[in-house]
């Protein structure tokens, strides 16, 4: 009697499995697809009457006049790529420097120290930063940094003066700050994934510690730090509070980066609640959708290198 | 080979000049921010509303309340969602559908944040007519799910097969299996992602800034709007008023606060492991 009541059972299991699989599945479907489903089709919809009104101008229109009805995208994505693009430029190699630091040079409890020290940057809300930016950093920026480009620079037009202490160095800079947390720790995961034979052979050939490291260490480890780069791109390209309070948010281009200058995710929170006109609402929501393009792009992009290099996880 | 050593010592100067310069920041951050915030902080900052310009005291209850609130609220979406998405990922996968779940899900977590907030003002707001706290939640569980799906998946993922195995032998169905073994067996991974998220969440202010939209009176109902700590804290901040900008330090260090035991909390679950 035994064995057709446990047959009857399984039976049983295997439909009840079947209703849990698909239960999960669905709602994986609906709270991952479907969510960037309507996530992208309440995007393109509320942009609708600015892309029916502007068309592809708006990209590359430098009009920005609500009073007009006058918009175009493009202060805005020229403000974003060059704040992320400064922000690069300055975080980078401090990253490196950091990694670098952390997993060759310092003893290991004094890198077992700075490395969460460092992380604690990444726990900081990005309005804090940007009230500190504010405050305190922008006031130094103006007063000393900005003073000195100015003072012994100022011929060239990057740093053309007056310098403000609301600007787009000062914006390259918070953000700099703000991807040093993550872009150091997968940079030191990728130093730390360089097989250590490599790096003994090097330097038992007589190599220096720099020239083992910029010889062998680094192209080794190359890929997986420019996915690393790529990613903090991807942070700053999408970073709101803090670029919105330092940035000085004046839709111009301007040839210097002393000059204050806005960027998407700013325009956004700034004026969203200020829109009452339609067509500028639709301009803001338009604006929206490029940045979700360009970041899920950048995204897509840093996944793809990071996991071909390493398989870590960022969190 | 004196050239040499001397582009060494160059570099290792350069590298210890790097961790320098990435401290003196986040030094400053927090000297200032517990400085400034502690000369604000009263009993009264914790639990008043705030006052009108030019009237003293006064203080960020409401902004406690409302951060607590809509934090509630993306939990109360986002885990569910998020952890059984995760349980499917990382149990059942196989199909090419699974892959493009957690590909979408990978790329989500990369959506800047001001974007959920446009999305939960098309969602909600505009549908229903008012700002308020249930569009704020919405468009933080945004930001959480993607999240807790990878982390859910990830720490699902690192329970060993023959856990699995040895509970199906002992006559455990397959759902039974994945519910009372293997998310029990997981269970510490995935807490530990949630309160990291909600860590994050809680410190966001640009999904809220159009959705809660923020307010000066105490929480009076998920459909009417309410504010939050960072919400509070931007306004403040980029308000005219000195004194002002003193309560905005307040906040920041009640808002620090509040973020950094959340992540002592974590690190100690961490340890239990």
């Amino acid at each position: 009697m035994r064995f057709p009541n446990l047959f009857f059972y399984f039976r049983k299991s295997e439909g009840q499995d079947r209703i849990f699989q698909f239960f999960m599945g669905t709602v994986a479907l609906i709270s991952i697809i479907f969510l960037t489903l309507l996530l992208l089709y309440e995007l393109i919809k509320g942009s609708m009457p600015s892309i029916q009104h502007f068309g592809y101008d708006f990209i590359f229109s430098t009009a920005w006049n609500p009073v007009k009805d006058e918009f175009g995208a493009l202060p805005f994505i020229f403000g974003t790529f060059v704040s992320s693009l400064l922000a690069l430029l300055i975080g980078v190699p401090i990253c490196i420097g950091i990694a670098v630091y952390v997993t060759e040079i310092a003893p290991p409890k004094i890198s077992a120290f700075i490395s969460p020290l460092i992380e604690l940057l990444a726990a900081i809300p990005s309005v804090i930063i940007g009230l500190w930016g504010i405050f305190v950093f922008a006031p130094f920026v103006r007063d000393y940094i900005s003073h000195f480009l100015i003072k012994y620079l100022g011929f060239l037009p990057l740093f053309e003066g007056p310098g403000y202490g609301l600007s787009m160095l000062t914006a390259g800079m918070v953000l700099a700050i703000m991807i040093i947390p993550i872009v150091s720790s997968i940079s030191r995961e990728a130093l730390l994934a360089v097989p250590v034979l490599q790096k003994e052979a090097a330097l038992a050939l007589g190599a220096t510690r720099f020239e083992a490291m910029i010889q062998v260490i680094l192209p080794y480890a190359r890929g997986a730090i420019f996915g690393a780069v790529i990613l903090g791109l991807g942070r700053a390209i999408g970073e709101t509070m803090a670029v919105t309070m330092v940035i000085g948010n004046r839709p111009q281009i301007s040839s210097s980066i002393l000059h204050p200058g806005y960027t998407m995710a700013a325009v956004i929170a700034n004026e969203f609640t200020e829109a009452t006109a339609n067509i500028y609402l639709a301009s803001l929501i338009e604006i929206g959708l490029i940045l979700f393009v360009i970041s899920v792009i950048v995204n897509a992009i840093a996944r793809f290198i990071t996991w071909k290099y390493l398989r870590i996880q960022e969190n | 080979m004196l050239e040499r050593k001397l582009k060494d010592k160059i570099f290792t100067v350069f590298c210890i000049g790097s961790v320098i310069l990435a401290l003196v920041p986040l030094l400053s951050m927090l000297y200032t921010i517990i400085f400034r915030g502690f000369s604000v902080i009263s009993i009264d900052f914790l639990t008043r509303l705030p006052t009108p310009v030019g009237t003293p005291g006064g203080g960020f209850g409401n902004a406690i309340q409302g951060s607590i609130i809509t934090s509630g609220i993306a939990s109360i979406i986002g885990i569910p969602l998020g952890v059984l998405s995760g349980m499917y990922l990382a149990e059942y996968k196989k199909s090419s559908f699974s892959k493009l779940v957690s590909f979408t899900a990978d790329v989500l977590t990369g959506v800047p944040s001001i974007i959920t907030g446009v999305f939960a003002y098309l969602l909600i707001v505009l549908r229903f007519g008012s700002f308020s706290a249930v569009a704020g939640g919405v468009a933080l569980a945004t930001i959480m799910i993607p999240f807790i799906v990878r982390t859910t998946e990830e720490s699902m993922k690192m329970v060993p097969w023959n856990i699995r195995e040895a509970s199906i032998a002992l006559g455990a169905t397959r759902w039974q299996t994945t519910l009372f073994v293997v998310l029990g067996a997981a269970k510490f991974g995935i807490i530990t992602g949630i309160l990291l998220i909600i860590a994050r969440i809680s410190g966001e202010a640009a999904p809220l800034l159009f959705t809660a939209f923020g307010n000066r009176f105490w929480y009076s109902g998920v459909f009417k709007p309410v504010t939050a700590l960072p919400l509070m804290i931007y306004n403040y901040a980029v308000s005219p008023y000195n004194s002002w900008h003193n309560m905005a330090w307040g906040g920041a260090l009640v808002l620090v606060a509040g973020i950094f035991s959340l992540n002592i909390i974590i690190r100690l679950i961490a340890g239990r492991r």
